[in-house]
């Protein structure tokens, strides 16, 4: 692989890498502490196909970059900047409505991303990985999407809290789907789709589960973002400071 | 519980005989009220274990040192949220609803075992945990496989299947800490010194003092006395921690011949028995932050459970009238 191209994948990887890690980590927080056992099965197990994404991601990546020996040094001991995961995922979890409407969103985006990825990739490996990652987001969409129709169709409180969810994740969605020039360059490579690409199908889908769930569909305009460029909101830091805790403070040892 | 008019009653003569032929209870099977009400304490006890027992490990998901201790953590807490689920089942299977147990979980009624309620303060409490309270779980749970209620027994033999890969992972996060750097080690041995003695009270009250036994014994709800179950564990754990290099923190332990008649064993020392009914009376040192956590996510969660029960209600009404 040429230098260059060999850039352009490794950052491309580190983005959907880190997407995964983080949502995983904050999806993993709800371990114990959901509404009903049920839920507190599938949490953890959707965390777990995330973060699952995310090791083997960080491992293609590795291949890629000598610089880093191993999955774990990029999962856990890079600074704050060096992170490039979306706003979207780092946000606090707040209610249960609130993570799932986000899981729903994500997941549906990712499902399509994948999709794409399993048609158009030109690097090998990921476009092999896609089987596998395209079925597991296809099935974390659709648990979502139904708690999001239940939730917006169960009591006027549900509603009034998923109506909520819609406002407050609103101002994060337009990141999703910015094209940047790396995103150009990864597309003209026939490596990853533009996020752009994705829009129509996603929103088809997303406006038909919301309208089930009688929920107004979000206006996206690009507002908050950064994160792609390793600008991350506050609460960041706090999720960081749990992640990293164990390999900050016991530096170079096995585990 | 209300029973069917062609149900036929047996005495308790003829039940003691089923049991004593190996033969299985079955739901529907006549059984003394004693014998059901045994098996829905002890089910409860073990489906709330079960899903409390999530709390001091989920504790560390977030913080795992690695991205493989982490999945197999987040794996691990998985299984036990399964084994609750499938406990209460079972539990139901015998008449009462899960709603029900799980109002006496959180009023505190119901109990669920005290070594939960020791604190996770290291990454080494997982390890321990792992290795050696899973470890005295399975001493409990394999005999129960062939327990002589049948959805109990058939639940247990898929649940030791897991808790036993549970506790060899437990026992690899303590060989590896043990043969890490000197920080590591120390993590492991302090967190053995917090975990042995918990651990050995998990077989609950010695023989002498246990009034529920002899029933469940000669109904074959129990296969073992809570000593000899305590025995097994002592003999298999001590060589596993000789042979990481860690100490168990009993200076009273030492070989004796005439253990396990004649064949051998460990002989430990005594145990702390007011720290045991202390920590089950509720005040061992997570009782409260154990129950208010599982409060809190009931007390919180009731919102959507609300908006599931409309729904699915709408759902319905849809439906038949569409019919």
């Amino acid at each position: 692989m040429k230098s260059n191209m060999a850039d352009m994948v490794f950052e491309g990887l580190l983005r959907i890498a880190d997407d995964n890690l983080i949502l995983g980590h904050r999806t993993s927080e709800w371990c114990g502490h959901a509404p009903t056992l049920e839920e507190d099965l599938a949490l953890p197990n959707i965390a777990l196909d995330l973060i699952g994404h995310a090791q083997t991601l960080y491992c293609l990546a590795c291949e890629i970059n000598s610089r880093y020996k191993n999955e774990d040094q990029l999962a856990f001991l890079r600074l704050e900047h060096e992170y490039k995961n979306l706003l979207l995922v780092e946000q606090e979890n707040g209610d249960f409505g609130n993570t799932v409407l986000r899981l729903f969103y994500f997941s549906t985006f990712m499902k399509y991303f994948w999709e794409r990825v399993k048609i158009e990739c030109c690097f090998t490996k990921l476009k092999e990985f896609s089987e596998k990652a395209f079925l597991e987001t296809s099935y974390h969409s659709r648990y979502a999407s139904q708690w999001v129709v239940t939730l917006g169709d169960g009591t006027d409180e549900s509603n009034l809290k998923m109506s909520n969810a819609i406002a407050n994740l609103e101002p994060f969605l337009g990141e999703l789907f910015n094209n940047d020039d790396f995103t150009e360059m990864c597309s003209q490579n026939d490596f990853l789709p533009e996020p752009t690409s994705i829009f129509d199908s996603w929103k088809n889908e997303v406006k038909a589960i919301l309208q089930k769930g009688n929920l107004d569909f979000p206006d996206i305009i690009l507002k908050k973002r950064g994160g792609r460029k390793g600008e991350h909101s506050e609460a960041f830091g706090y999720l960081l400071s749990d992640l990293q805790y164990m390999q900050r403070a016991y530096p170079n040892s096995s585990w | 519980m209300a029973r069917k008019q062609n149900e036929k009653i047996v005495s308790l003569e003829e039940f003691q005989e089923k049991i004593d032929r190996d033969e299985k209870i079955e739901p529907k099977d006549s059984m003394p009220e004693a014998y059901r009400k045994t098996l829905i304490r002890q089910i409860g006890q073990h489906a709330h274990s079960e899903v409390v027992g999530m709390l001091p490990e989920g504790n560390w998901i977030t913080r795992a040192p690695t991205l493989r201790r982490k999945l197999s953590l987040l794996a691990k807490v998985q299984d036990e949220a399964g084994h609750g689920l499938y406990l209460y089942c079972a539990a139901e299977t015998l008449g009462k609803s899960r709603m029900e147990m799980n109002q006496e979980l959180l009023s505190g009624k119901a109990k669920y075992s005290s070594i939960f309620n020791y604190p996770t303060p290291t990454w080494a409490d997982i390890g321990a945990i792992g290795w050696l309270v899973d470890g005295a779980a399975i001493m409990n749970q394999i005999p129960l496989c062939r327990c002589s209620y049948g959805p109990y027994a058939r639940a247990m033999i898929r649940i030791c299947k897991e808790e036993s890969f549970h506790q060899r992972q437990g026992y690899e996060i303590m060989l590896t800490l043990a043969k890490g750097t000197k920080a590591q080690k120390e993590m492991a041995q302090r967190a053995l010194n917090r975990w042995w003695w918990p651990s050995v009270m998990m077989f609950g009250p010695s023989d002498a003092d246990s009034p529920n036994t002899e029933n469940s014994v000669k109904w074959k709800i129990k296969r073992y006395t809570n000593d000899e179950l305590r025995q097994k564990f002592v003999d298999a754990i001590v060589p596993q921690a000789e042979k990481i290099g860690l100490t168990v923190p009993d200076k009273d332990l030492k070989w004796d011949k005439k253990r396990n008649n004649g064949q051998g064993g460990y002989a430990y020392g005594e145990i702390n028995w007011d720290e045991f009914w202390r920590v089950v009376r509720g005040d061992g040192p997570m009782n409260n932050e154990r129950i208010s956590a599982k409060q809190k996510a009931w007390n919180e969660g009731s919102w959507v459970r609300a908006a599931a029960h409309a729904h699915a209600l709408k759902k319905q009404t849809a439906l038949q009238a569409a019919e």
